[in-house]
């Protein structure tokens, strides 16, 4: 345990294209704003994914060449981007259809928190002097068939993201599939959080040891 | 005849009223209607609820308006951006309220008053603080809240091309709120950066058919937020 933690565990392209191998040819997606939005770059080849931008577009495609670009061809980020052959415009009600409807089958956010059941809080800290902003990450997590959260596994004060319960305020309840992070993929189960792979050089332990809650060993041996 | 254009900007604009509410189209700077707003604050018009996604950037458009102390309420998703403090400062001060909506509700809530239905069951939001409060069902195990429709007494929003007919076509990404809010509007008034003869769009075509406007404006070569901001530019 001298290893100093930053050089443990993935990097957040590793981690992007971690998320990537897990999602099947032909998905429809909406990726959330940072280490998801890497995803993209890392989609295996001889696999098409399609993806979503609420506010308005399916078939995005990467950012334009410099001076090419169109102030209102933007995404969720608020970024110009490119609309790909096949892509589709539509307005706002149409998109969150297609986010409500259950119409898009995955979706990738980050997190503040995720608890053991599945709980994500992700869009305010409840700090008294803070704006609050929402955006569409409630309507995602209550409307697309499968929930990921890319995300490290500690914030930057060293604190745990996996938790037995949110202390910050719910995007959803008990929304989460499964969770990616720089030491470990980890799923939501009825029993809680479900260790499924460590990261390389990454012990059962050291996961452990930095979760607020308690993990669930993979089947066989135990660490790494 | 039937004719929606208005040929000043001022005129299109000029019944506003103090305390109306107004729906504003765009998400972030793409189909925000920056004349027609501008126009709104020249106009004087006072104490307006505003519905909008986001609440602007720097201090031109929308973040011009709130800016100048018309706004008493915004309803949106989104109210921070990278590059304005605008709404934050008048928030934390109390002189703007928020009701904030998460996106997909929104965009519901206006497309549901726009098409006559007073309320309706979603799943987003439940167990979470914005859906405190707010009638609980069961439908098939699972648990919605109950939202209301929203409309308001006027929209302001941006169209690509339209006609004397109010019929509008928009640009990309530009289009999210427009033709929900037009819908919504009890008077939508849309600016277009080409006023074409009726028959010149494809019936094919119009996204937003004229029924659901009242005037078109023709603005040609409508500014955009992102470069206004990036020069300094501010308004008033």
């Amino acid at each position: 345990m001298t290893t100093p933690a930053d050089t443990v565990g993935l990097t957040r392209d590793e981690m992007a294209q971690r998320v990537a191998i897990d999602i099947p040819d032909g998905s429809y997606v909406n990726l959330g704003i940072g280490i998801p939005e890497l995803v993209t770059q890392h989609v295996p080849e001889g696999r098409e994914l399609v993806y979503h931008t609420e506010n308005g577009l399916i078939g995005m495609g990467p950012s334009p060449e410099p001076g090419q670009g169109d102030p209102e061809l933007i995404n969720a980020g608020k970024r110009q981007v490119t609309a790909l052959p096949g892509a589709a415009y539509f307005h706002h009600a149409d998109s969150f259809a297609m986010i409500r409807g259950g119409h898009i089958d995955v979706c990738v956010l980050g997190a503040l928190q995720v608890a053991a059941n599945g709980d994500l809080a992700n869009w305010s800290t409840g700090a008294p002097d803070a704006i609050p902003a929402v955006g569409g990450a409630m309507d995602l997590v209550a409307g697309v068939k499968t929930i990921y959260v890319i995300t490290q596994h500690c914030t930057k004060h060293g604190d745990p993201k996996l938790v037995e319960a949110c202390s910050y305020p719910l995007t959803g309840v008990g929304v989460i599939d499964r969770v990616y992070t720089d030491l470990a993929v980890i799923d939501i189960t009825r029993e809680g959080f479900q260790l499924i792979e460590l990261s390389p050089g990454v012990s059962f332990d050291y996961v452990q040891d930095r979760t607020g809650t308690k993990l669930l060993p993979m089947q066989g041996a135990r660490g790494a | 005849m039937i004719n929606k254009q208005v040929t000043s900007i001022s005129d299109a604009v000029a019944d506003v009223f103090d305390g109306a509410t107004v729906m504003v189209g765009g998400f972030g700077e793409a189909g925000s209607p920056i004349e027609l707003i501008h126009a709104l604050i020249d106009q004087g018009a006072t104490n307006l609820t505003v519905v909008n996604n986001n609440t602007g950037s720097g201090e031109v458009g929308l973040a011009g308006l709130i800016k100048a102390g018309r706004v008493s309420r915004m309803i949106c998703s989104y109210p921070r951006t990278t590059n304005s403090t605008v709404f934050p400062e008048l928030y934390r001060s109390g002189a703007t309220k928020l009701e904030l909506v998460p996106q997909g509700t929104l965009a519901e809530r206006i497309r549901a008053g726009g098409a006559g239905i007073p309320a309706f069951y979603t799943a987003t939001s439940v167990g979470t603080p914005l859906g405190d409060g707010k009638e609980l069902r069961q439908f098939e195990n699972r648990d919605y809240v109950l939202e209301t429709g929203l409309t308001a007494d006027f929209a302001l929003i941006k169209g690509a091309r339209g006609d004397r007919y109010g019929n509008v076509t928009y640009n990309k990404t530009a289009r999210n709120f427009a033709p929900i809010m037009a819908m919504a509007a009890k008077t939508t008034i849309v600016q277009v950066g080409s006023f074409v003869a009726a028959g010149d769009l494809d019936p094919e075509a119009i996204i937003t058919p004229g029924i659901f406007v009242d005037r078109v404006v023709h603005v040609a070569d409508p500014a955009h937020e992102s470069a206004l901001v990036a020069k300094g530019v501010t308004y008033p």
